[in-house]
């Protein structure tokens, strides 16, 4: 009899919008937590509910990142901002060579936020963590006056343990290792304008977003000498081959022809005025790698889904050092510089 | 019409072909082009005796100082949302730029059509909602199409700030000035789909000199040199079309008769080149109320402009290059510019900071 009374009186969680008093740390922060965050993402470090995750310790070197995530729109071809979340943190330290495995979970919501697209967005994410094999141990939820964000923004921060006798450092990179990209350059950053700006291209764009770390576990299970991985997010493969070849104080030299770009991404671009260079990439990365490994690593690369469209872009040279310059179709030269300005800005 | 998909080996057929010993100035009109040649590096396949230079077919590089400091204070008040193409966005103006007002709550949005501004203004009934109308004869009927939507439909939230300039009077202006030496023009594509080719046919006879229609692609590029330069060498000065599969001699005749409904030529100012004749659009009289400027009373505005040392004037009049500007890649960068020919993705100054550097390596 009282069961029928609660249910009566108290209205579905997923017909509501988020309250200021959903972030309040009272009941119906209890309610949001069990209702869709445990729901979810659920584990046995959460459901311990206690004010940090406990973990064990490896004696091995751990990695640990950071990223905060406030890609508008929050849903996207290809993706959404939970999804996201946990591809973006589990890259950044696959790159690393580490093997992700904690992450935990800080969210900003908009009051109004309807919790049936929160409880979707962590649908999104709890699938992608567990498919990643990354575990959410620890998370925390604020609630912001209507207008003082914008829906929902993320931030992850993640736990890796790294192999021992691994390092993979831009310093390490020598004259004659190759360059290789894992996929296509562009999408995400043409599927997210795309969808911004309720852009139609048919077929439709959509993002790249993915977690690499199976295929980056792969690769270096080959043994092959990898000199350093990076992802090129934000400013594009462009943008990520400067910083490399600063930091190493080399020069790279790319080949047009080799570059992986989709047709449609192409198009998309010259009628946009953009360049798929400097365009954001959510699943990709860039493997620096001694010359003799290289067609074996890309080998590799291609036996994955995610990889099958991998390619040598290019080489590290002692000429041109900290530049990166690209011979073209015609056989000219092309400067590629870093990303000045902001083309796009919440991206991811 | 050379097939399009250009290797090393055809590049070097084409190469073969531009075989005059005299030195050749051939003037891109058109940014589009500016940039295409800059990306694709097409000055390192040139022989040393034909120099390619920008002109003044930027959009935006072209606006006057003047102009932009009046958007300025359209974007101030706080019932306006400005639209625009992104470019506009960081051209910097004596208190910054629209990028950085938009820091300070300014609302301005970038669109990829007017008729999205004529749109947000239908949604948003309690702002007025400005386009920066900004472009030659290529943009200039969306802009018309936008505003016979307004007109039609009666959204009278709608105006825009006309910009819009003509291709004609500027080659006009540029071919009367005697300091401009140049022997042939690389004619732009885009603006030739509207206006045909037909309006160029003063340049050969009056001037003699070379004029073709190009397209966009590197090989269209250097195809057209190649065309510039054999009537150079024959001294049979004509209008060709190289860009065929876009342009008709005629140009696009309903395109032209919408411009012609709504907009007018004036004597309009440009940056750094000032008033040339009958070169600008302005809105006909029966169309005035979807004037931004009349609307909010600026057209008297006074507008204070600084001295920046900026040479824009003679970079867009093919006079002198970028790198010859004291402020170029120094004090003046994409990150911080000076001048609006640094920010625009057709300006002079930011395809050659973005691109030379290939030259240089390649030497």
């Amino acid at each position: 009899m009282q069961l029928v009374i609660i249910m009566r009186g108290v209205k579905l969680l997923a017909d509501e919008k988020i309250l200021l008093s959903h972030g309040a740390g009272g009941l119906k922060t209890q309610r949001l937590i069990r209702e869709v965050f445990q729901k979810n993402l659920g584990n046995a470090y959460l459901q311990q509910e206690l004010d940090s995750a406990l973990i064990k310790f490896s004696p091995h070197k751990m990695a640990f990142t950071t990223d905060s995530y406030v890609v508008s729109p929050i849903f996207f071809p290809g993706g959404d901002i939970g999804k996201l979340s946990v591809c973006g943190t589990v890259n950044d330290l696959a790159v690393m060579g580490a093997k992700p495995l904690y992450l935990t979970l800080g969210l900003i919501l908009e009051e109004g936020l309807p919790v049936e697209e929160l409880d979707k967005l962590m649908f999104s994410l709890g699938n992608t963590a567990r498919e990643a094999g990354v575990q959410i141990v620890a998370g925390d939820t604020k609630v912001v006056e209507y207008g003082a964000c914008d829906k929902i923004f993320i931030n992850t921060a993640g736990i890796g343990i790294v192999p021992p006798n691994l390092d993979l450092r831009p310093q390490r990179m020598a004259p004659g290792d190759k360059i290789i990209v894992s996929g296509p350059v562009g999408n995400h950053g043409i599927a997210i304008l795309a969808a911004r700006e309720n852009l139609d291209f048919s077929p439709p764009l959509a993002s790249d977003c993915t977690y690499l770390n199976y295929l980056i576990e792969g690769i270096l299970n080959t043994g092959a000498s990898i000199k350093c991985m990076r992802d090129p997010t934000r400013g594009g493969l462009a943008t990520t081959l400067n910083e490399l070849a600063q930091q190493a104080s080399l020069g790279i030299k790319l080949h047009e022809e080799a570059l992986p770009v989709q047709p449609q991404v192409k198009g998309a671009c010259s009628m946009l005025g953009l360049d798929p260079l400097y365009l954001a990439n959510e699943g990709k990365v860039i493997i620096v790698v001694a010359n003799k490994d290289a067609r074996q690593v890309l080998e590799e690369i291609r036996k994955y889904d995610i990889g099958k469209n991998a390619s040598i872009i290019g080489e590290v040279t002692d000429a041109h050092c900290s530049t990166v310059v690209m011979e073209t179709e015609l056989g000219t030269l092309r400067v590629l510089r870093m990303l000045e300005g902001d083309p796009l800005p919440r991206i991811c | 019409m050379l097939n399009l998909k250009l290797n090393k080996s055809t590049v070097k057929n084409i190469l073969k072909g531009i075989n005059s010993k005299s030195n050749i100035r051939i003037m891109e009109v058109c940014g589009t082009h500016t940039m295409a040649i800059a990306r694709a590096g097409i000055k390192q396949l040139l022989p040393p005796n034909i120099e390619l230079i920008s002109g003044p077919g930027c959009p935006v590089c072209v606006t006057a100082q003047e102009d932009i400091e009046r958007i300025f204070l359209l974007a101030r008040k706080p019932e306006v949302i400005i639209t625009t193409f992104g470019d506009m966005l960081r051209v910097p103006g004596s208190t910054g730029s629209l990028q950085e007002m938009q820091a300070e709550g300014a609302d301005v949005r970038i669109v990829y059509s007017p008729l999205d501004a004529v749109n947000l203004a239908r949604n948003n009934p309690k702002k007025e909602i400005i386009f920066l109308a900004v472009g030659f004869e290529t943009t200039t009927p969306t802009v018309a199409l936008a505003l016979e939507d307004a007109y039609k439909t009666g959204v009278d939230n709608f105006s825009i700030v006309c910009m819009h300039k003509l291709v004609i009077p500027a080659l006009k202006a540029l071919l009367s000035d005697e300091e401009t030496e140049i022997h042939g023009f690389l004619l732009p594509g885009h603006v030739s789909t509207i206006i045909g080719t037909i309006p160029y046919e003063f340049i050969p006879r009056e001037y003699q000199r070379a004029c073709v229609v190009s397209g966009f692609e590197p090989g269209d590029i250097l195809e057209s040199i190649l065309l510039i330069s054999r009537q150079l060498e024959n001294a049979d000065y004509k209008v060709e079309n190289q860009y065929k599969r876009g342009v008709k001699t005629e140009g696009n005749k309903i395109a032209l008769e919408i411009m012609d409904k709504y907009f007018a030529p004036f004597n309009s100012l440009w940056r750094g080149m000032g008033e040339i004749k009958e070169s600008g659009l302005k809105l006909r009289p029966e169309y005035v109320q979807y004037d931004a400027i009349l609307k909010f009373g600026l057209e008297d505005a006074l507008v204070q402009l600084a001295p920046t040392g900026c040479i824009c004037g003679n970079i867009l009049k093919g006079i002198l290059k970028p790198e010859e500007c004291a402020l170029f890649s120094k004090m003046c960068t994409p990150a911080f510019p000076v001048g609006p020919c640094m920010v625009s993705s057709e300006g002079a100054c930011a395809a050659s900071y973005y691109y030379a550097g290939g030259e240089v390596i390649g030497r």
